[in-house]
């Protein structure tokens, strides 16, 4: 007779042990004893352990994301589920997420990056929707930190043998540098998908006596507890961490990607839903807590890469292109078959059941059971101390903008700053192109732009945000990134329709890193409002910190938006001698928190102000006048401000410019001050007349600038520059980090 | 007329050669799975670009064994119209229906980009609507398209013609600027003896439709229909 399977019930400090290695507190320890009316046993501490973990359980930020507006007429399905589902009309969906994978991509970054967008992608397939773009949103340190150009290589290494392989297009990101990212370097992933309204899967266990089968790779002991290492903080000693990041195989996620897609034809399919973090534990319970039914799991069906695993082993493991599968009863035999047609796994490994529990057994004996509700809705929640940083607002110091010695060289200067600089040694070894929808691609537009199948419609998407003004202003530093989302959509002439974001935070029990989180999240609704557009996914990341230190504040956002003609588009480019360049919005020169002080080396001012009227009328003047056919570019003022927008539109169209600036304001203020609300757009003289009028109309400032033409940009009074020149610099910053040339 | 599109496991091209041919071209599209073997009545077999078998051990070396290659052989030995894009070409490499091997680019890295290209050498069913010497650009993307064989077969390729797309720089050259992976004799697409089995590796259904910056790729579609 064999041993038995059953894991021990320890006590006093041996209990305690186990539970701060599984990853619980002692009153968490003290709150499953109460919840269970018993002492868990080992398995049953790994599981609560993981599922309480910050990353599954979002419980210091559970209550502050109920700030966020999630709900509107396009909402179909909202935060909670794999991603979140917007209605873009004639049946169809677009299901998008943006996640995290910062803690395995710092570890690993490689396989941490590659499994970031393998995990991205099933949160999204399994929602029912065919994957039709992808975006990364990446922040390293210092350029010349000894770690940086690894990171750089390995994360976008990773991304690239990942996204590739499974041919999912990688239509846009956001790269920035700054040393706050030294010792964590964040790695967002974002993927959308087009779904059909009527035919959205959801991750519910439903239906009692229904089959639960496991379809995909084998679970191998790689990425165990890896959701407890990434609910952590990086100290001495975090590189033994290793080998809690999982292993990811495109390969088989694209066979996956097929197969699911195909079974969803079928009928067959009850609910799905993807095992990530903190994998089986994480999927089954989450799956029972939805519909309020029981799942009785049977452990020892799992299919395994190696012998000797134990149940715990195998519900922690985070093994990458899995699925957890509800089938309707009966219907399982063709589940099968599909999944073997595509030479994957396929085990039935339990059934829902109606006892709102939990039961695993490992083979005759049941070796947990749990109320499903406490692993998931009954987790703790900590509404944390929050304290306003105490130097905060001595950081905001007047800022007089320092003189230009030569305007021309600092233009240069600043167009080879990393985050200013092409991304183009990125984006070019990611697959832009494939399924053939990309219409504005990396590089080109200020947000990516890809058709919709079968319509003329396109979906537009952009991702952003700033440290710089959310560290001096975390509740400004929100509302701006997502502004400036909404403003890049505008530029390509789409409206915005909803939100992702991706909260990245420090360490959430320190009172400063709590307030920013509430401050930014404040700070996104707001914006949202202002938009009067929900927030339909995300995601959180806390303890970014290492040794003690925390990342300055990151929120994420994505925005995507709908344009009903996908060829009224517009791109950054000048086009054509002789055309019109103008701005819409104002100049104040507001230098505070911009990248031309961070080269100085000073993180300080107050970010620029955000007048929300004047937002929207320049937002709806551009969008408008791109519908309209107007315009030949346009292009937002960001990171580098008007001098750094013009040296673009300029180099994306092989075209000088001459430019008068004619705002009565110090040179440095009026090139490189990062103030919102801004756009440079170019236009053929005829239509100089419709676009002020248009401008007039929504109540949207318009300069004229100047006119495109010549190699040269020509800054009246201020500076002359070759093309060729600001295109080494902008060209050869990327390549310089990685030590390639350009 | 109707084009077979051979789907193997890890294709991932598939879907956009079969919306050229049906949307774009109006013309009769069908993917065949890789483990039939049913080409009968295809005009045209495509092998499309991805990673098939996820491009385990070499490029296209597990695909060719999958059951339709026999089929893929047959048809082209019978004169039928093959062309191998990307992966596809590999494929086809493998395959032995094209002379010579692809091995990882010189920079070692992936690259999606668009590359300027003369075509070259004789017409073939996928590129005679073009002409001989005429520039063109087209999308390329992937990581072993460094095209290698002996010098023998390489004089005897350009002596015969078959070297029908070549990758040149900005200014029409073939230099070794505008050659983006380490191609011998900046090699980007190939025909057999007969001239009927055509690799590349371009993506020329990704530059089939105006409103996504180009069209040239739909000429080498239409040069298959006649």
């Amino acid at each position: 007779m064999s041993a038995s399977v059953m894991p021990p019930v320890l006590e006093g400090e041996a209990l305690l042990a186990q539970a701060k290695k599984a990853g619980l507190t002692e009153d968490e320890l003290r709150r499953v004893e109460q919840l269970l009316g018993r002492t868990p046993n080992t398995l049953e501490i790994g599981l609560y352990g993981a599922m309480w973990s910050e990353h599954c359980s979002y419980k210091s930020s559970r209550h502050l994301l109920r700030r966020l507006p999630t709900t509107g007429p396009r909402v179909v399905v909202g935060p909670g589920e794999n991603a979140g589902v917007v209605d873009i009309g004639d049946g169809l969906g677009v299901a998008f997420k943006m996640e995290s994978h910062n803690h395995p991509s710092y570890l690993e970054p490689y396989q941490g990056a590659a499994t970031g967008v393998g995990g991205i992608l099933r949160d999204v397939f399994t929602m029912g929707a065919r994957p039709i773009a992808l975006m990364d949103a990446l922040r390293f340190g210092r350029p010349d930190h000894p770690k940086t150009r690894k990171l750089v290589k390995g994360v976008v290494a990773g991304i690239a043998g990942y996204g590739n392989a499974i041919g999912v297009p990688v239509v846009g990101g956001d790269v920035a540098f700054d040393a706050t990212y030294d010792g964590n370097i964040l790695v967002n992933a974002f993927a959308l998908g087009l779904v059909e309204i009527d035919k959205i899967f959801l991750g519910r266990a439903e239906g009692v006596g229904n089959p639960i089968l496991y379809v995909g790779a084998r679970t191998g002991r790689d990425g165990i507890r890896g959701a407890t290492m990434a609910s952590a903080s990086f100290g001495q000693g975090s590189e033994e961490l290793r080998p809690t990041v999982q292993v990811g195989d495109p390969f088989y996620e694209k066979l996956l990607l097929e197969c699911c897609l195909e079974l969803f034809k079928l009928d067959a399919v009850v609910g799905i839903q993807d095992m990530g973090a903190a994998g089986l534990i994480s999927s089954s319970s989450e799956m029972a807590s939805r519909s309020g039914a029981g799942v009785r799991l049977q452990v020892d069906k799992v299919p395994r890469r190696e012998q000797g695993m134990t149940a715990e082993d195998c519900m922690l493991s985070e093994s990458q292109e899995r699925m957890l599968l509800v089938a309707a009863k009966g219907r399982e035999q063709q589940v099968i078959d599909v999944c073997r047609k595509w030479d994957l796994d396929v085990a039935i490994i339990g059934e829902v059941t109606s006892t709102g529990r939990l039961d695993i057994y490992d083979g005759e004996e049941q070796v947990a059971t749990l109320p499903a509700l406490t692993l998931t809705d009954e987790a703790p929640r900590y509404d944390r101390p929050r304290r306003k940083p105490a130097d905060l607002e001595s950081k905001w110091v007047e800022i007089a903008p320092p003189p230009l010695a030569d305007a021309g060289q600092a233009l240069v200067e600043m167009m080879a700053r990393p985050t200013v600089a092409s991304k183009r040694w990125i984006y070019r070894q990611f697959d832009h192109m494939v399924r053939v929808g990309t219409v504005v691609r990396p590089g080109r537009g200020d947000a990516a732009v890809v058709r919709v199948p079968g319509t003329r419609k396109g979906v537009a998407m952009s991702v952003d945000a700033s440290n710089r003004f959310c560290g001096l202003e975390p509740r400004r530093g929100a509302r701006l990134a997502l502004m400036a989302c909404a403003r890049n959509l505008a530029c390509v002439g789409a409206e915005p329709l909803a939100v992702t974001d991706c909260l990245n935070f420090g360490d959430p029990t320190l009172p400063e890193v709590s307030w920013q989180l509430a401050e930014c999240i404040d700070g996104l609704a707001e914006a949202c409002n202002a938009l009067g557009i929900p927030v339909v996914s995300g995601n959180v990341s806390l303890y970014n910190d290492t040794d003690g230190v925390s990342i300055d504040p990151t929120p994420m956002v994505a925005v995507v938006g709908l344009m009903d003609d996908v060829e009224r588009t517009c791109d950054v480019a000048f086009k054509e001698a002789g055309d019109l360049v103008l701005l819409l919005g104002r100049q104040t020169g507001e230098l505070g928190g911009s990248e031309f002080l961070a080269a100085l080396g000073r993180k300080e001012g107050r970010p620029p102000a955000l007048d929300d009227a004047l937002e929207l009328a320049v937002q709806k003047t551009v969008r408008e006048a791109i519908r309209q056919g107007l315009l030949r570019s346009a292009h937002d003022c960001s990171e580098g401000g008007l001098g750094a927008a013009l040296a673009e539109s300029c180099l994306a169209g092989a075209l000088g410019a001459s430019i008068t600036l004619e705002a009565p304001l110090a040179p440095s203020a009026l090139l490189f001050s990062e103030e919102p609300s801004r756009v440079v757009v170019s236009c053929r003289p005829e239509q100089l007349a419709a676009v002020q009028a248009l401008a007039a109309q929504h109540g949207a400032p318009v300069t004229s600038l100047g006119t495109v033409g010549g190699s040269r940009l020509e800054l009246a009074g201020l500076a002359s520059v070759e093309l060729t020149k600001l295109r080494d610099a902008y060209e050869g910053a990327i390549p310089a980090i990685v030590g390639e040339s350009a | 007329m109707r084009f077979d599109i051979v789907v193997f496991p890890g294709s991932n091209c598939d879907h956009d050669v079969y919306h050229v041919v049906k949307h774009v071209l109006g013309h009769e599209a069908r993917f065949v799975w890789h483990k039939s073997r049913d080409l009968k009545g295809a005009d045209a077999v495509v092998l499309p670009g991805g990673f098939s078998y996820g491009d385990y051990l070499r490029t296209g070396a597990l695909a060719r064994h999958s059951p339709v290659m026999e089929e893929v052989v047959a048809f082209a030995r019978r004169g039928g119209p093959v062309l191998g894009i990307c992966n596809g070409f590999q494929i086809l490499l493998e395959a032995g229906l094209l002379p010579g091997a692809m091995v990882r680019n010189r920079g070692l890295q992936f690259v999606c980009d668009d590359a300027p290209l003369q075509v070259d050498g004789r017409p073939t069913p996928f590129t005679r609507k073009l002409t001989a010497g005429q520039r063109i650009v087209l999308p390329i993307a992937h990581a072993e398209g460094n095209y290698t064989a002996d010098e023998a077969t390489l004089d005897r390729l350009e002596g015969e013609g078959r070297v029908v797309l070549r990758y040149v720089d900005a200014a029409g050259h073939r230099s070794d600027a505008g050659n983006p992976n380490g191609s011998q004799r900046n090699i980007a697409g190939l025909c057999n003896e007969a001239g009927n089995v055509v690799g590349m590796m371009p993506h020329p259904e990704r530059a089939a439709e105006a409103l996504l910056g180009n069209d040239i790729g739909r000429l080498m579609f239409e040069s298959a229909l006649g």
